[in-house]
């Protein structure tokens, strides 16, 4: 692979371009290999490079039914943060944060991480006492977190009507070092960077089947025919119910539509992301300028990849109450993800009933900031055949014995 | 300019400005037609490389004249000049440019750009690694953007309503007129929604007949009797912009944004429609042909070029060319010639093209450049024999053909398919559930062929509906201008654009299919193109079509092209209409309100309620003074308080008993009519959902309390046992929270007090601990409960809430004889922390009833909700953090709530972490903070001393674990 410079830009730029390689291959499918990954979204492939990286392990395939990175990852809001409550959750998410930092130069690939820092408004007393939980908590994870007043909000962000007539932020959790990176290129960077260590990803080859012999894994069929392998990573997110189907097990796995929309671009106006739960929306401004905007879930299960609108109203109206500046811009574009839920809203990283299959799903709304850690945590697994430190506590036997790793209630509610 | 036409134009008579020159414009027109007729045709800077730019359509599809309408407040950012119509005094501004239009600094960009090609971003600003943070990216973001917001909120305002109706019909071309004339006549409810101010479609800027009259008259008869007739309703200005299921169509109507004084209307509405079927008559949309410097101001689209003459009579050139590699285009040629205007040459790539007005023809030739730095002033042709001339033109109008508008059909996961034959997308059959394509939108080419199809779908939509319909005879039309051969682009070195507005490039497409983005996706998200405010509406089927050359593919073969909603941006004003400040959410009060109000007292907010923290008194200059008091005053006398907050459902029917024993821990088919119980609730994964009161008024009849926070959650909990598990049940349940004004009555004189307020006498030993009953008050039936949260003898009286106001005004003047009064939610939670009862904060969704202690209220006689989660060995496992009281022992005397606690001697860390403080208070009773909070095998530590930790505010203390209930441990009080 020839390195991304500047020189190399420069050189390209007075060339018309003509040097530059294929970010990476499209190769035809071997008959088998050591570990098949299938979904090329942020966490499997991330999976993949840390396979490689870390262990040494490359023949390695990738297989996803549509493009690389078209799942969640390519379609989410690219919120990066770490300040959870619960100790494993700020393990993995601080590990992925803070990989994160150093990812563009670890893959030559500019994945944009921008640290601006992320807000979480309290805008009701519970919701004050709940951040407050959990500024302590990361306090003892070492997370660093800041409990903030109104003031240093209206500081940090001036568009924010700190006095709204109905809810008045009362305070935030405030992560200076959260933020965003640009989605597509942390799968693109990962998939380059799996590509140049001789690993294949196969796009447009969707798995149909997965084969087993004496309760352990022999391969995957798919729509380009069956390809072997010795060990299997199913990292498939909202799908994941199917491929544990065709394993032959179930899942505590729930998929709903997330969704989210875009403005047109606008000149800046937001150097920060903020979060507003009680009212439910959450924005931030990317670097073309749009107001990137999520709301709540559905209520229901599908597998649409498109939601119910009211959902989207409901947001827009949180972010007017809590931006009143804003309304004068237009929605430009909404879509859809189906996002993998658990019970207690953690993911699993974890061995499955079938032999020599391991599994990553169950990020639900916010796994795109846990994409390193994830492949870190996930391909120490797979190497090891037994979950490392990061990953322990977030296998399935959790929910057989009843040890969930709650984040599903963020903050305390009103009596 | 403007035209000379005989039709008798009236003279311009309005007045608006553009970047502060005053510019003159007839009534009806759009800024851009305005503009032109001025000779103004630079109105734009491009996103990234800030090339000038000027009107490319004469629709909402509009990639480059995106102008900012009005100042202060009112200013509204990238609104499209060939939509926003005239008024007098509008003020437009462009935008993007530093510091003017004619000179923008950042078109230095332009020169730098063999360096920024396609995805250059991803490439490079990594080195030093720090400068992405501190240098790289606060330039790009600085640089980001088109318009710019005001800053100040939005005061105008705006409307969100609903209609529906049998029959949608999308677009008021031939197709849809003809689809809304066939279903009118068969009396079914037609709503008719057009974008334009005006009905018609592209028959308003063709010259054409119907029916042997211009094809105007036709339009306006049909526009008449469809206003006429009263079954059909005809929205203008109405944008379709999205499909959602069950037929839910949204749209954007510009309600005022025409007019200088809307007075009181909304400017603009958000409509969700109902429709049984619709009628996709959306019409096509012309696409360009991408040559070197395509992109200049002057360069338009040809079918916009002579809508602006035949429509609204302006020429947007002198001396105009056009560059088209179909019939269709050639009629622009032969109306501006008819106008007067000079047509310097038409160059049509087709060997064989044939003129059809009197203009000089290039055939087999193609447009190879273009000058003029601000506008087009030059193109050069190279003619079939490969020669090169330069002909001067400030106007080229281009046409590559046209594309569908399939937009809708995607929004519910649909996929155009290509067609050869018109080198299109058309939609897929059944893209949308009752969406009945017609007329260009389903790939037809003539307005005959518009007029029959748009009959033809009315007939299938109305069939679907159950109804038949003769098909119409069919107005005569034009049926010629469909000759076509698929030309995509001007092979040459120099830059030939696609997407105008994000600047993508040929290249940038060849670039991406070189790097192995060869997916359509990948290919527009490392380019960007389609994703600048016209999504890709006048370019993307070109991209796609250079992609699947550089790619070796087919155009099926390498992908489709999809959008997504809103088919045109949709403003948040609108959507988000009423949400303003107080609009967002209801405001709940209780019927106590404004005499609590009267006393001063602060609220609370507590959901969508509001509740008084306290009751300050004169003298009082703290809260907790007013609470210690009011602590006190129930301690020793009585307190009135206002709990109709609480969520209150009513339980009716036979299986009412068996409902709520599936649904709570413990038994309530075994409650005496005239009896109440504490009840627990789990959620289905054995974690405890909600706590509250139950009582049995009848056989069959309960009232179920729940807490404030949980009201909705546990009614949809039940709505949801009685809809999908238990269907079988013979219950009923209704919300019946705002019916009843509720008032907790406690203290030792809480009796005294009933007995002056209640019809009386009561008979008070009939009125045990946990009992219930109807009384009466001022002859007002009413319900007494005789239950504590204060762990005093405690009485909840209820009426019916229209007599709320007058009882709580009743209870506090009685109160006050006694000693007594009301007390707010300070007082309330110390009172229940010095009981040791538990809320939300201790029932936080990650516990269960084994650690809050209530592990034996799980009935091991019946099942319930939760219970078989409930017994899984982690939930059970005594190390877990479990519900314990806390008494600060050590130098510092204050608890505070989130603080984490730690072994005597062990290190303040996170491996170290033994619990944490959910709820503390001063207790005024017992002169000492007091806490709850949660240890690991808390129970099982009752006397230990640990230490308490806040690392947020820097606090250290040691506090001994006790029992949570710290005060009368009996309950003697209580059951008085
Ligand atoms: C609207 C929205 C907003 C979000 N916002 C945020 C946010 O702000 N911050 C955050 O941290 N997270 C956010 N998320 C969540 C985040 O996007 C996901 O958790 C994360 O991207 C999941 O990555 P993944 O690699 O597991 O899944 P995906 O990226 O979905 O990848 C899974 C891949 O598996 C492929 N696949 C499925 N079935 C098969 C098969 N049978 N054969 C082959 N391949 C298959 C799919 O095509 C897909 O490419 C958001 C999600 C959505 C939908």
């Amino acid at each position: 692979m020839k390195r991304y410079s500047a020189f190399a830009v420069a050189r390209e730029g007075l060339r018309h371009h003509a040097g530059w390689e294929r970010a990476w291959k499209s190769p035809a499918p071997k008959p088998s290999y050591d570990v098949i990954i299938v979904g090329a979204g942020g966490h499997g492939l991330a999976t993949a490079y840390y396979l490689g990286k870390n262990f040494g392990i490359t023949n390695v395939a990738v297989i996803e039914k549509g493009w690389l990175g078209g799942g969640n990852t390519g379609r989410n809001t690219t919120i990066i943060r770490s300040n959870y409550l619960q100790d494993p959750s700020a393990a993995i998410y601080e590990k992925a944060r803070s990989l994160y930092e150093d990812l563009s130069q670890d893959l030559n690939y500019n994945v944009m991480f921008s640290p601006r820092g992320v807000m979480m408004l309290a805008q009701t007393h519970h919701e004050i006492r709940g951040y407050q939980r959990t500024a302590h908590a990361n306090a003892l994870q070492g997370v660093e977190t800041e409990f903030i007043g109104p003031e240093r909000v209206k500081e940090l962000c001036p568009i924010i009507e700190t006095r709204g007539p109905r809810y008045p932020v009362l305070g935030a959790l405030w992560q200076p070092r959260g933020g965003t990176a640009r989605h597509d290129a942390v799968a693109w960077g990962y998939a380059r960077a799996c590509s140049d260590m001789g690993m294949d990803i196969i796009q447009k080859c969707e798995v149909t089947g997965v084969t087993q012999e004496g309760g352990q894994v022999t391969g995957v069929e798919t729509t380009k025919g069956h390809i072997g392998c010795t060990k299997l990573g199913i990292v498939v997110a909202g799908h994941s119910g199917v491929l544990a189907d065709m394993a032959g097990f179930r899942l505590p796995i729930e998929s709903v539509a997330l969704q989210a929309l875009v403005s047109e671009p606008i000149k800046p106006c937001m150097d920060v992301v903020v979060m507003a739960n009680t009212v439910h929306g959450y924005m931030s401004q990317s670097d073309k300028g749009e107001m990137v905007i999520g709301g709540g879930a559905d209520g229901y299960n599908n597998y649409t990849q498109r939601g119910s609108f009211h959902h989207i109203e409901e947001t827009v109206r949180a972010l007017i109450e809590t931006f009143p500046i804003i309304s004068r811009l237009k929605m430009l574009r909404m879509w859809g993800g189906i996002v993998d839920m658990t019970g207690d809203r953690s993911p699993i990283i974890s061995p499955t009933p079938l032999g020599n299959t391991f599994i990553n799903c169950g990020w639900g709304t916010g796994g795109f900031k846990a994409i390193p850690g994830s492949g870190w945590a996930t391909a120490e697994m797979i190497a090891r055949g037994t979950p490392g430190p990061l990953a322990a506590e977030f296998g399935l036997n959790r929910f057989r014995e009843g040890r969930f790793i709650d984040e599903s209630v963020a903050a305390g509610v009103a009596h | 300019m403007r035209l000379d036409r005989s039709g008798g134009d009236v003279a311009p008579s309005l007045s608006f400005t553009f970047d502060g020159e005053t510019v003159r414009a007839r009534k009806g027109e759009t800024v851009a037609a305005a503009l032109l007729a001025n000779d103004i045709r630079l109105v734009g800077r491009s996103f990234k490389y800030h090339r000038p730019r000027g009107i490319w359509s004469a629709g909402p599809e509009e990639p480059n004249a995106l102008i900012t309408l009005g100042r202060g407040a009112a200013q509204t950012p990238n609104q499209r000049a060939t939509v926003q119509e005239v008024y007098e005094g509008l003020e437009v501004s462009s935008q993007n440019r530093w510091p003017s239009l004619k000179t923008d600094l950042l078109s230095v960009n332009d020169l730098a750009a063999p360096f920024l090609g396609a995805g250059f971003y991803y490439k490079t600003f990594m080195w030093p690694r720090a400068f992405w943070e501190r240098v790289y990216e606060p330039v790009i973001r600085r640089a980001a953007g088109l318009g710019a917001l005001s800053g100040a909120p939005d005061q105008e305002p705006y409307e969100k309503a609903y209609a529906h109706c049998d029959l949608l019909v999308i677009g008021s071309g031939p197709s849809g007129l003809m689809a809304a004339l066939v279903a009118a006549r068969a009396g079914s409810d037609v709503i008719v929604a057009e974008q334009d101010h005006a009905l018609g479609g592209r028959l308003l800027a063709e010259v054409e007949e119907i029916d042997g009259a211009p094809a105007a008259d036709w339009v306006a008869a049909a526009v008449a009797e469809l206003e006429a007739a009263p079954n059909v309703r005809v929205m203008s200005r109405t944008t379709v912009t999205g499909v959602y299921d069950q037929g839910t169509y949204g749209a954007i109507e510009r309600t005022a944004m025409h007019v200088a004084d809307p007075g009181a209307a909304p400017r603009q509405t958000f409509w969700r429609i109902v429709a049984k079927a619709s009628i996709l008559a959306s019409g096509a949309i012309e696409r360009g042909i991408a040559f070197a410097n395509n992109d200049r101001p002057g360069v338009m689209a040809a079918g916009a070029v002579r809508a602006y003459a035949n429509r609204w009579g302006v020429s947007p050139g002198k001396s105009v060319t056009v560059f088209a590699n179909n019939d269709d285009a050639h009629r622009t040629a032969r109306d501006l010639a008819a106008a007067g205007v000079t047509v310097a040459a038409v160059i049509d790539p087709r060997a064989d093209a044939q003129a059809i007005g009197d203009y000089p023809l290039f055939s087999g030739a193609q447009v190879t450049g273009t000058t003029g730095r601000l506008g087009l002033t030059d193109i050069t042709i190279r003619d079939a024999s490969g020669k090169d001339q330069s002909v001067w033109t400030d106007c080229l109008a281009v046409s590559g053909g046209w594309n569908p508008s399939v937009h809708l059909t995607c929004h519910m996961n649909g996929r155009p398919v290509w067609n050869e034959d018109l080198a299109a997308f058309v939609p897929a059959p059944d893209a949308v559930p009752g969406l009945f394509p017609a007329g260009s939108a389903d790939g037809a080419q003539s307005t005959a062929d518009c007029l029959r199809t748009g009959a033809e779908a009315a007939i299938a939509a109305l069939e679907a509906l159950g109804q038949t319909t003769e098909a119409p005879a069919l107005p005569k039309a034009e049926n010629g201008f469909t000759g076509h051969t698929p030309f995509w682009l001007v092979p040459g070195k120099k830059r030939a654009w696609l997407d105008m507005a994000n600047d993508v490039t040929v290249k940038d497409v060849k670039l991406a299919a070189q790097e192995n983005f060869a997916s359509v996706e990948h290919m527009k998200r490392y380019t960007t193109q389609g994703m600048a405010p016209d999504q890709g509406k006048n370019s993307n089927v070109a991209a796609l079509a250079i992609l699947a050359d550089a790619t070796g593919r087919t155009i099926p073969q390498t992908g489709t092209t999809t959008f997504r909603p809103p088919f045109a941006p949709v403003p948040l004003s609108a959507m988000g209409a009423g949400a303003r400040g107080k609009g967002f959410a209801p405001e709940r009060f209780t019927t106590s309100h404004t005499a609590t109000e009267d006393l001063g007292a602060p609220f609370v907010e507590a959901g969508l309620w509001y509740r008084p923290s306290y009751y300050p008194r004169a003298g009082e200059t703290t809260w907790r003074q007013s609470c210690d008091r009011e602590v006190q005053m129930v301690r020793n006398a009585v307190g009135v308080a206002d709990v109709s907050t609480l969520g209150k459902i009513d339980i009716q029917g036979p299986d009412a008993a068996a409902l709520l024993d599936f649904v709570y821990t413990n038994m309530f088919s075994t409650l005496k009519v005239g009896k109440v119980r504490y009840g627990l609730m789990l959620r289905e994964d054995g974690h405890v959902m909600d706590d509250g009161t139950t009582a049995r008024l009848g056989e069959t009849h309960y009232v179920m309390t729940t807490t404030t926070a949980a009201a909705g959650q546990v009614m949809q909990h039940l709505d949801f046992v009685l809809q999908a598990l238990r269907p079988d049940w013979d219950v009923r349940i209704a919300s019946a929270t705002e019916q009843w004004a509720q008032f907790a009555v406690a203290g030792p004189k809480a009796r005294a007090l009933l007995d002056v307020v209640l019809d009386g006498p009561i008979d008070w030993a009939a009125w045990p601990f946990m009992s219930c009953g109807n009384i009466g008050v001022a002859g007002v039936p009413g319900r007494l409960f005789r239950i504590s949260f204060s762990g005093e003898e405690g009485f909840e009286v209820a009426v019916p809430a229209r007599y709320g106001e007058a009882l709580y005004r009743l209870l506090l003047s009685q109160a006050s004889v006694l000693g007594g009064g009301p007390y707010g939610m300070e007082a309330l939670n110390v009172l229940r922390i010095e009981k040791g009862f538990i809320t939300h904060s201790e029932i936080h969704g990650r516990v269960t009833a084994f650690d809050i202690g209530m592990e034996r209220m799980i009935s091991a006689k019946k099942d319930c909700i939760g219970k078989t989660m409930a017994a899984r060995p982690g939930l059970l496992d005594p190390a877990r953090e479990r519900l314990v009281g806390l008494k600060p022992t050590g130098a510092v005397k204050e608890l505070t709530a989130g603080a984490h606690l730690f072994n005597m001697g062990a290190e303040a860390v996170r491996l170290e972490d033994q619990g944490y403080i959910t709820s503390v208070c001063y207790s005024p009773t017992l002169g000492s903070f007091l806490g709850l909070g949660f240890l690991k095998s808390g129970p099982d530590r009752i006397g230990e001393t640990v230490q308490m930790v806040d690392h947020l505010r820097g606090v250290k203390t040691e506090v001994e674990v006790c029992n949570p209930v710290f005060f009368d441990p009996e309950g003697g009080r209580m059951r008085g």
